[in-house]
């Protein structure tokens, strides 16, 4: 199954629009959607994540990855729109407090 | 291989000249068996146009020249064929010659966890841990130290087969490097992290929890790396709690601290450990629920520690028909008396 994955574009900011499930199987096209925005300096790359239902270890090794480019080139990631369970899944695994997600956006995801 | 060649060649005309003749079920039986025959000696389609061909021409001398040279069309059509299934034979050698050498990295996979549950008389410990596929992405690890101390360990390797096997053996030698820090739980994941962050690549993580039982004071002291909470059974309440220890998973950033935690384990309390492929397990019906997974426990709870996570196991294992998504690994230390 294939990701839905949108890009758009603004000042300074992009915001990546991903649908679908992030597994093993798909988390190779949100890597080459999501480093190369990483990797241009200085921009907020935006990740809406509202419709994305179920991510795995490996779509999380996906924003690890991201996470680290968006650092070596002083550029930010920030997540929103994730659902109760990939939460979760960020917040056990101690993500959450390395990443910006943003809180409010989560809310109206809802 | 030249006999072989003509022998199939004539049995291909016999078979013919019987079907031209009386044109009955058992010859067209004897030439599916042929056509196994042909696979079996790598005869190509093209080859079996030929025979054709010749049979034909040995049957009907005068046959009109359209048809002869049609024949020359349909050979050239298909070796594409033959080539297509040339190559998929030995795609097909060259999976096999993989596969074995998985099964061979499969085996040695299995001497990096533990061959023996380490005993003590006031413990009861179950393990099991099942991989997906060939290979396991899950780690798991005893030991005990000469005041029957036990450490134990599960983790989880990001994605599953080899790349999380290479990665596994990693942390086994990390591990293994680290003696004086069996028994500080935040102290060995504080160095493993170190370690692990050097060592792998930007998307690759592993999440941990360590925990040491000090048998003579019964205190179970534990520090978690961004892993799956387990959980605790306190006996006198007949209550389930969350066993979680909060901690960034290995490899995300160098310079990590990892809180330790403790608790005094009471006559009949246990500890439950869990890689998340317990509790990502998918049905038809959706996800397990974690109270799912302490219902089947207490389904089994009267039984030894290793009858509780085999009969879990294979629980679980039945609802998703019996085809595991992720790997799977439980522990339960209980503290008999």
């Amino acid at each position: 199954m294939d990701l839905e994955l949108r890009t758009v574009e603004g000042k300074g900011r992009k915001v990546l629009y991903v649908g679908g499930e992030i597994d093993a199987h798909t988390a190779p096209q949100l890597k080459d959607e999501i480093i190369p925005l990483t990797e241009e300096q200085e921009t907020k790359v935006i990740v809406d994540l509202t419709n994305v239902n179920y991510i795995d270890s490996t779509g999380l090794g996906v924003f690890i990855g991201a996470l680290k480019s968006a650092k070596n080139h002083n550029s930010k990631l920030e997540l929103t729109g994730l659902n109760d369970r990939i939460k979760r899944l960020f917040s056990i695994t101690g993500l959450d407090e390395v990443m910006n997600i943003d809180e409010d956006k989560r809310e109206e995801a809802k | 291989m030249a006999d072989t060649f003509s022998s199939m060649q004539n049995q291909y005309k016999t078979i013919l000249k019987k079907y031209i003749e009386d044109k009955n079920e058992v010859v067209l039986y004897q030439a599916q068996q042929f056509s196994k025959k042909i696979l079996e000696n790598q005869v190509s389609p093209e080859e079996t146009v030929s025979f054709h061909l010749e049979a034909i021409d040995e049957f009907f001398p005068k046959l009109p020249e359209g048809v002869r040279d049609s024949f020359e069309l349909l050979i050239e059509v298909m070796m594409g064929f033959g080539m297509a299934y040339r190559e998929h034979q030995s795609l097909r050698d060259k999976q096999k010659e993989l596969e074995a050498e998985i099964n061979v990295a499969a085996s040695m996979q299995q001497t990096l966890l533990p061959a023996n549950i380490p005993e003590v008389e006031s413990l009861d410990i179950g393990v099991i841990s099942m991989p997906a596929t060939k290979m396991s992405g899950d780690y798991y690890h005893f030991i005990k130290d000469e005041n029957d101390c036990i450490g134990l360990a599960i983790a989880d390797i990001i994605g599953k087969g080899i790349p999380a096997a290479l990665c596994m053996s990693m942390i086994k030698y990390a591990m293994d490097s680290l003696p004086e820090q069996r028994l500080q739980p935040g102290a060995l994941l504080e160095n493993l992290n170190r370690v692990v962050e050097r060592n792998v690549a930007a998307n690759m993580f592993i999440t941990m929890m360590y925990g040491s039982y000090d048998p003579r004071i019964h205190q179970f002291y534990y520090s978690g790396a961004g892993h799956e909470p387990g959980f605790y059974y306190n006996y006198a309440e007949d209550k389930f709690e969350e066993l979680y220890a909060k901690g960034l998973a290995l490899g995300i950033k160098r310079e990590t601290k990892f809180r330790e935690y403790h608790k005094r384990v009471e006559p009949g309390d246990f500890i439950v450990l869990l890689s998340d492929g317990v509790t990502e397990c998918r049905t038809v019906d959706g996800f397990i629920e974690r109270e799912e997974i302490i219902s089947l426990i207490r389904k089994y709870q009267h039984m030894t520690a290793q009858e509780i996570v085999d009969k879990v196991f294979y629980e679980l294992e039945r609802l998703q028909h019996f085809q595991l998504k992720d790997d799977f690994s439980l522990i339960i230390l209980r503290r008999k008396v």
